[in-house]
């Protein structure tokens, strides 16, 4: 048989969860292999064994038809084993090529060049475009990416392990990423791909094996089968993409900007002369490519970031100048861009980041003191309702949970108190469609509740599924905003690129 | 979930301990000296009588103060190494209460307790303030407070508060103005045991009940492991350093309290306490934890107050004692290093194998 990797029969298990329970995963040579699976599966866990960073409690491995034993990345790489995760392990201030063969410090100057010219040239076999001598700091996230890739190729993988590559991507990168990986592939390397979205996998996947809950459901050919098939395959149950979403009216303003400037952490205006109103009853979109000054906008709302003129008002106040303290109480919900870094703290329990933001009210304290039972019920109300898996449950250090389970975490925790506006940055990245399901349907609750959303998305689809208006920015500039019924994609990419609506829809 | 986590650090600790003793009687052994010998009288100096225990346990007394002050910074993500600094200041003031303070004893304790906690906590504020504002890194902050209390006391003691004959140490405080006590002497049968056994047993109790139960405590240790969370989540940050910072100085001027007018009873200029880094070792081992720190501090008490015995009674010579207790700080700094890094074993063996398979390749292209 021409399997390159062979995992069978593999079982690992966590505190209180068993995370792999007798999966087998076959891939061939040359294929583009993906693995679906909802949330806290076990997909990480499975490529983590691959790649030797677990041990398998059972089970085994075979490369190439021979068994093996693989105990740490060392291993796997001199199986040929090499993985993109999803938190890349670049230094910033070194050049591609120094970034590739690192750790030849003794040969540095000696090898540079000849390595430049290895890599120059894998980059163009792979048309993976990239200089070997920019710096990382100065290069896109999809360029990075692709820098992991290079890494992994100038040390010879032959099998290559993307786990949800396409998270961090913008749209134009991941359709780049696609043809990278079909261009591996026809030069006879074999991948193993995570992701969520079934589009991708109906784009470059040959077969794809689905888990659920940490068990094998099947393997389907990823061309006869449906994505709603897979999706129900999945999920154990059909899934709707689209989201039911009724007339509401639409009432007071809550939060209204006002000719908004902020600076950058390079101190260039990231948002210039930014004015938005976000009403009762409505889900505003802000739709624009990554890097355009989203994120300063949301961090100067949120009160992380200090503005340099204009005004917010929030509910008819000024709050222009309220503590990020004083903005939470007034009602703003954030679902931050970053979980690793703001939304969670890794080393608590999840009970614990459940009331970060509300710890010192009552009644999950009184006096100063905390009210532990308050607040482990108030944590097993929200892994309830949001449906948050992990092996010991609230008492689980967030560290602990699978990638999607920690946003569903995050969102829960915002959502749940119903503050009348929540800022809801990706709030479904990693999620697994059933769960992407259910935000969609919680925000658009929240909405009809004559609450308001504020949505930052780079996913065109997402910003049409659930706004009612959407704002496009292009660096920094709001470039129009425009009824979702009155508009289409096309129209909406064109003002992405800066094209006013005017001159778009002529 | 918080159970295991503690047996962890407890496993941590008690291997560090015996590796420790190991490596201790292997350097007895290469001075030719019988280890197990060594040992004995090591224990039974700190154990041997009552007196010898109640000194066991005064020595302790400091220690676990400053073991707590530095492990309550930590919980907040700062490295308090100013301890002896917070405690010559703290002593300082408890000191003066003593000389000039006359009052009925169940009003002058808490007067005495005060005074020594105000005064470290300024001691500690003060970088805690530079960190807030100006971004001074604490270690470089207190390193500076340590000298600058260290100079103040060489000026101060021989100013003020000079002894009849000797310029370098302060007089002493009268026994009734120390914290030495009657029936704790009595039941010890004389020693240095003196009230601080109560003032550290309260803090340890009250330092856990912050960290574990309170908003504060939930505060300053958001701040310490994620200060981007705490802060998107509307926690003030700099105002938690700044707190942190003061509780952990208070906490080391009561242990400067506790040795300067309790252990001693007179402070002499020209040292900076030993016990102020010695407490470092103390959080280490006890993985900041206030109960850890309590057990650890017990153990160190132990070795410092034997190792006199040990060297009177065998020919194992004074700087192997203290090269003995070394060794244990060393092994339990290195373990708990280790544990730090078995927890973020899969980030680490990501990294290793990186540098790992970076080399291999180097090898590779040198045979090519
Ligand atoms: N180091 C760990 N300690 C304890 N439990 C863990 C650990 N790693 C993973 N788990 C648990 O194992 C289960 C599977 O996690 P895994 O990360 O493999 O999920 P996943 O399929 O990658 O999910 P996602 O799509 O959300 O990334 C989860 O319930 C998770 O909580
Ligand atoms: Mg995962």
């Amino acid at each position: 048989m021409s399997h390159v990797i062979e995992m069978l029969n593999i079982r690992k298990e966590f505190p209180g969860i068993v995370a792999n329970d007798d999966i087998t995963l076959q891939v061939e040579k040359g294929e583009i292999h993906a693995i679906l699976g909802e949330n806290g599966a076990g997909k990480s866990t499975l490529m983590s064994i691959l790649f030797g960073l677990y041990h398998p409690d059972r089970g085994i491995i075979k490369v190439k038809g021979k068994e093996v034993k693989i105990t740490n990345p060392n291993d796997a790489n001199d199986l040929g084993i090499g993985m993109v995760h999803q938190h890349f392990q670049l230094v910033q201030n070194f050049t591609v090529t120094e970034n590739i063969i690192l750790g030849k410090e003794s040969h540095f100057i000696l090898d540079r060049k000849s390595a430049a010219k290895k890599i120059k040239a894998l980059s163009e076999q792979y048309g993976l475009k990239i200089d070997p001598n920019s710096v990382i700091e100065d290069i896109t996230v999809g360029m990075q990416q692709r820098v992991e890739i290079l890494k992994m190729l100038y040390r010879d993988a032959e099998i290559l392990i993307f786990d949800e590559p396409t998270a961090v991507l913008t749209p134009q990168e991941i359709e780049e990423l696609m043809q990278i990986m079909r261009n591996l592939v026809k030069e006879g390397k074999s991948i193993i791909l995570i992701t969520h979205k079934l589009d991708e996998i109906k784009a470059v996947a040959s077969r794809c094996t689905i888990i659920r809950r940490g068990k094998m459901i099947g393997i389907v050919d990823v061309a006869t089968t449906s994505q709603a098939e897979m999706a129900s395959m999945m999920v154990g149950r059909p899934v709707s993409f689209k989201v039911e979403k009724g007339e509401v009216e639409v009432g007071s303003p809550v939060l209204e900007i006002s000719h908004l400037n902020v600076l950058n952490v390079k101190k260039y205006f990231a948002v210039k002369d930014f004015s938005l109103t976000v009403s009762r009853g409505e889900i505003v979109g802000i739709a624009g490519v990554d890097g355009n000054g989203q994120s300063e906008l949301v961090e100067a709302i949120t009160g992380l970031r200090p503005i340099e003129s204009g005004t917010l008002t929030f509910n008819g106040k000024d709050m222009t100048h309220y503590s990020i303290r004083e903005r939470n109480e007034a009602g703003i919900g954030h679902i931050p861009e970053d979980r690793q870094k703001r939304g969670l703290v890794m080393e608590s329990s999840i009970s614990d980041n459940m009331v970060i933001k509300e710890y010192y009210r009552e009644p999950f304290s009184k006096n100063g003191v905390l009210r532990q039972q308050v607040i482990d019920k108030h944590a097993e109300e929200i892994c309830e309702a949001f449906d948050v898996r992990s092996g010991e449950g609230i008492f689980s250090h967030a560290g602990k949970l699978s990638g999607g389970n920690q946003q569903k975490a995050i969102v829960g925790r915002e959502m749940v108190l119903e503050p009348d506006l929540i800022i809801a940055v990706q709030p479904t990245r990693g999620l697994d469609v059933g769960a992407i399901e259910y935000i969609h349907k919680r925000l658009v609750e929240h909405r009809n509740k004559g609450k308001a959303v504020l949505l930052v998305s780079f996913e065109l689809d997402e910003i049409f599924n659930l706004s009612d208006r959407i704002a496009v920015m292009n660096s920094g500039e709001l470039i129009d905003v425009v009824y979702t019924q009155q508009t289409n994609e096309d129209q909406v990419g064109l003002m992405m690129a800066g094209v006013k609506s005017k001159e778009a829809s002529v | 979930m918080s159970t295991k986590v503690k047996s962890n650090a407890f496993l941590v600790a008690i291997s560090a301990v015996i590796l420790g003793l190991i490596a201790g009687g292997l350097l007895m052994m290469a001075i030719g000296s019988n280890p197990f010998e060594g040992f004995y009288y090591l224990f039974r100096g700190g154990l041997m009588s009552m007196e010898r225990v109640g000194n066991t346990i005064a020595t302790a007394i400091t220690l676990m103060l400053v073991g707590l002050s530095v492990a309550f910074a930590f919980k907040t993500g700062l490295f308090n190494i100013g301890a002896s600094g917070q405690m010559l200041i703290g002593g300082l003031a408890a000191t003066l209460v003593a000389h000039y303070v006359f009052l009925p004893r169940v009003i002058y304790i808490p007067v005495i307790i005060l005074a020594a906690f105000a005064a470290g906590a300024l001691w500690g504020v003060i970088p805690g303030f530079l960190k807030a504002k100006f971004n001074v890194h604490e270690v470089v902050a207190t390193i500076m407070m340590n000298w600058i209390a260290y100079w103040s006391i060489y000026y101060f003691i021989p100013a003020y508060l000079k002894g009849p004959s000797l310029e370098t140490e302060s007089r002493s405080i009268a026994i009734e103005q120390s914290l030495r006590s009657d029936w704790l002497t009595d039941f010890f049968g004389g020693g240095y045991i003196n009230l601080g056994i109560f003032v550290a047993v309260v803090a340890v109790i009250v330092v856990k009940y912050v960290l574990d139960k309170t908003t504060l405590g939930f505060e300053l240790k958001a701040v310490g492991s994620n200060r981007f969370c705490a802060e998107y989540a509307g926690i003030k940050v700099n105002r938690n350093v700044i707190i942190s910072m003061m509780i952990a100085g208070g906490l080391a001027g009561l242990a400067g309290m506790t040795f300067y007018t309790g252990y001693s009873r007179n402070i002499q200029i020209g040292v900076l306490p030993s016990m102020g880094f010695d407490g470092i070792a103390v959080a280490l081992l006890g993985a900041s934890n206030p109960i850890g720190v309590f057990f650890s501090a017990l153990f160190f008490g132990l070795l410092q107050s034997g190792k006199g015995f040990m060297n009177a009674m065998t020919d194992v010579p004074p700087e192997i004692a203290d090269t003995i207790i070394a060794t244990i700080i060393y092994f339990t700094a290195t373990s708990v290093l280790f544990s730090r890094f078995w927890d973020k074993v899969g980030k680490r063996k990501k990294e290793r194998n990186d540098a790992r398979t970076a080399k291999a390749e180097a090898q590779e292209s040198d045979h090519e």
